[in-house]
């Protein structure tokens, strides 16, 4: 072929002269990020696949907050990946869910407060494994000082039994105080991504996208693959990662109804726990708690079988984390359920205050923040596409 | 190599060659009519399907509207479409066959597992006609593979054949490597010859050099050689294949659909000298895009230029490159090292030649040019507002029609006119026999599909019995 230096030089930077839409980007990522965005803007085969590509499709150029938008919009489902005519090794190298994999753990740091947390994404694993050694070292530490020996090793059963141990005034201080800090923290979070991908205050309040948003993720339509499921090991679909994430996103809520009607109870009802097994805080709590038992097992075990060429991007450590923290928090809730009339119920309750308590403090600072700020993802994808 | 020789006893009753959509449905058919079957692929399993992988959609008569497509195309129509494309260059018989058949095909294809979706965003108004891909031509392709290899269809990846053994228009086996595989029957879906330049250039000389290939580099003709060779019948005009004008900065081979540029209408395109040679706005886009390869091809060192002011840049779907652009068109012409003075003098002459109108890209409107040769017909527009933009584009030949001759069943006609015993070919390998020249939109995967599968049968069918 006769070189033509024009076309040699009116390419982009990227493989095969590919390049994104815009040259300024905060982090390496966003600028792969465009630049696979460009390119499958103009493919578009993968249309049907999810929500990213028809939200990509409604824009010519990305800026960083269209790409964090798209990057938490994105489930990670793979199925673009393996229908990709141009991943690698084909040189246009387009490999979009490990690109919004990598740019989504750099927004969770970005839009985390306060900003001084921003580092703990990096290190996930460890840090989350630190705030729960101290936390559970720390009601340990509580109990064995402020109670007799005889109180924290003894056997209590009946209305209160729990109390013994700690006074429920500083139970309800002490999570109540963990919470509203979560609390805070997560929603300054959200309003920093909102602002990042300018999107104004009052869109929250479309009730109808909103709704759209809580069905979408609810169902995790965009992990369904329109029924097949997606992918995890290679190219062939299956429902099981779905499955599992239902039993855990399902099993936690109803763990926190059954903390929430325990609530009731003691306030409302003047009942004190422990409840007998066929009471509802029990009932919901132990359903919820199997739920947490079987579904994190079930992610893990689909995250160690993943294919490596897809889970490329993906923040391993900080996945496992919180993975473990839902099992521990599962696992020391029924044990205390069923060893609550033993002598071993003091420790126990240490031992599942500390995780639970941690699981609060670090759900700011690690994988629960996807589930936040996915769904207002799917918020926006559901509002612009009624507009 | 060090597979032994085996015996001359089949081990299987069907050999596929190729791997794209034509030889998948063949050896799903093959298999499901109680066959063993074979599947020698070239590629290896990434680069699997050839061109398939590639495409997005597939064009069947329908009866009525589906979930995925808009409304009924019938059997007439779709004939008749494939007779404006062709200019009347078809196998009258078997293009009315493949036709009727091709209906049956979107219920066949979804019970491989593929599945359907409504036309894409911002492609080319085929939402009636055409069905497309889930996912595009590798989900498609990845299906069938997944289906196969369920039924237990044997697949062999960089399995290249280099041999096909044949007496006297009998199939006896093939050879990879070392390796000599005897089967009962063979079914030929290896593509047709375009990534093969030295070939290429018995045709178009050395212009071929300046060929890009929009699909597989695998597609080298070597299975279509050796029919040839041994007495096979050609079918098609060696000259004849789907180019289309892609990106001239795309890369030499697979580039595919994502280098493709949907903007001649909007401007002009001229060529070295800085001169128009075509009608830009003959015809709507979808059913003018094909010609333009060979228009390009045509021209000096087979590079022309689409042009247009900033009025038009967003009026089409985004491409891979970014265009070009200048504030002037002697600044725009440099940097496409034209001569200034020519390109500034075509696009005045154009501009002046434009005769005031309603713009309307939808329809074929009334903005022409008037006194100018060749003329712009429709969607004349004076390119006035700057900065302008330019895109190069090359030929980027996406399959050639050159092929072997089939009948109903997918067999195989030898020179003497008899039909082979036991040889079939199904897509692009024998597209010719449809297509002598022109294209529509996803009627290469309607011929791999419908004669896929025929074939499949056939060969099945002959080996069994």
């Amino acid at each position: 072929m006769n070189e033509l230096a024009f076309l040699r030089d009116t390419v982009g930077p990227g493989p095969a002269g590919t390049a994104g839409s815009n040259a300024q980007h905060a982090t390496p990522a966003l600028a792969e990020a465009d630049r696979l965005m460009t390119v499958c803007n103009s493919c578009r085969y993968c249309e049907g696949l999810c929500a990213v590509f028809p939200a990509m499709e409604m824009r010519r150029s990305f800026s960083d907050g269209d790409l964090n938008y798209l990057a938490n919009l994105c489930h990670n489902c793979g199925a673009c990946y393996y229908d990709c005519q141009f991943s690698p090794p084909h040189e246009f190298s387009v490999h979009v869910p490990a690109t919004l994999a990598q740019v989504r753990t750099e927004s969770y740091a970005q839009y985390v407060w306060p900003r001084a947390f921003a580092g703990v994404f990096a290190r996930n694993g460890l840090f989350i494994a630190i705030a729960l050694a101290v936390a559970v070292a720390g009601f340990i530490a509580g109990f064995v000082a402020w109670t007799d020996t005889g109180v924290l090793l003894g056997t209590h059963t009946g209305p209160g039994a729990f109390y013994k141990l700690m006074p429920h005034n500083t139970m309800v201080l002490i999570f109540g105080a963990a919470a509203l800090f979560a609390v805070l923290a997560i929603g300054m979070g959200i309003r920093a991504f909102w602002r990042d991908i300018g999107e104004p205050d009052g869109a929250l309040r479309d009730t109808g996208s909103v709704w759209q948003a809580m069905k979408d993720a609810g169902r995790l339509r965009h992990l369904g693959g329109s029924g097949a499921g997606c992918m995890n090991e290679g190219e062939r679909a299956s429902n099981r990662r779905r499955a599992y994430h239902h039993l855990t996103f399902y099993g936690f809520m109803l763990c926190f109804a059954s903390t929430s009607t325990a609530t009731l109870y003691h306030y409302l009802l003047g009942m004190q726990a422990p409840y007998p097994w066929y009471d509802l805080p029990v009932v919901l709590g132990t359903v919820g708690g199997i739920g947490l038992v079987i579904g994190p097992i079930g992610l893990l075990h689909e995250k160690w079988r993943r294919d490596p060429d897809l889970s490329e991007g993906t923040p391993f450590g900080m996945d496992v984390a919180f993975l473990l923290m839902l099992l521990l928090t599962s696992i020391t809730g029924l044990a205390l359920l069923v060893l609550r009339a033993t002598p071993a119920m003091g420790l126990l309750l240490a031992l599942h205050l500390g995780v639970v308590f941690a699981l609060f403090v670090t759900m700011p600072y690690g994988k629960f923040v996807h589930g936040i700020y996915r769904l207002l993802a799917l918020v926006r994808a559901a509002r612009e596409l009624k507009h | 190599m060090t597979a032994p020789t085996p015996s001359t006893k089949a081990e299987h009753d069907v050999i596929v060659i190729g791997g794209g959509n034509a030889a998948l449905c063949a050896a799903i058919s093959a298999r499901t009519e109680g066959a063993t079957v074979l599947v020698l692929e070239a590629a290896d399993a990434f680069w699997r399907g050839g061109n398939t992988r590639h495409t997005r959609n597939m064009r069947c008569a329908h009866d009525a509207a589906t979930e995925s497509l808009s409304g009924p195309y019938s059997e007439a129509e779709f004939f008749d479409d494939l007779l404006r494309v062709t200019k009347g260059k078809t196998d009258e018989a078997l293009a009315r066959f493949m036709i009727h058949e091709s209906k049956s095909m979107l219920g066949w294809i979804e019970e491989q597992g593929v599945r359907w979706q409504p036309s894409l965003g911002g492609t080319l108004s085929l939402g009636r006609t055409n069905s497309f891909f889930l996912g595009g031509g590798r989900a498609m392709l990845n299906a069938l593979y997944q289906t196969a290899e369920d039924l237990g269809v044997e697949i062999r990846y960089e399995a290249e054949v280099t041999d096909i053994e044949i007496e006297d228009g009998h199939f006896r086996s093939v050879t990879v490597g070392a390796e000599r595989i005897p089967a009962r029957a063979l079914v030929a879906a290896a593509g047709g010859f375009e990534s093969n330049i030295e070939w290429l250039k018995r045709y178009w000389g050395e212009a071929a050099d300046n060929f890009l290939i929009r699909g597989t580099r695998n597609n080298r003709g070597t299975v279509l050689r050796l029919l040839l060779d041994n007495d096979v019948r050609e079918v098609g005009d060696p000259t004849q294949c789907h180019a289309v004008a892609i990106d001239a900065r795309a890369p030499k081979y697979d580039g595919g659909i994502i280098t493709r540029l949907d903007c001649v209408v909007f401007g002009i395109v001229v060529n070295r000298k800085a001169e128009r040679f075509y009608d830009e706005g003959e015809d709507i886009w979808p059913k003018r895009y094909a010609i333009w390869g060979r228009l390009v091809a045509a021209q000096p060192d087979q590079i022309a230029f689409i042009l247009f002011d900033a009025s038009s840049l967003k009026m089409f779907m985004p491409s891979l490159y970014p265009p070009i652009s200048a504030p002037t068109i002697p600044e725009l012409a440099a940097k496409l090292e034209l001569d200034p003075s020519a390109l500034e003098e075509t696009v005045a002459a154009f501009n002046a030649a434009c005769r005031p109108g309603t713009f309307d890209d939808k329809i074929l409107d009334d903005c022409s040019t008037e006194g100018l040769s060749p003329p712009k017909t429709h969607w004349a527009r004076p390119l006035v507002e700057a900065p302008f933009y330019a895109y190069p584009v090359r030929p980027g030949i996406t399959f050639t029609y050159l092929g072997v001759r089939v009948d109903q069943d997918a067999r195989m006609t030898m020179k003497d006119g008899r039909g082979s015993a036991n040889m079939f070919a199904a897509g692009e390998i024998m597209a010719g026999n449809v297509l002598g020249e022109g294209y529509a939109a996803g009627i290469g995967m309607t011929i791999g599909a419908v004669f896929g599968r025929i074939a499949g049968r056939e060969a099945a069918r002959s080996a069994l019995s």
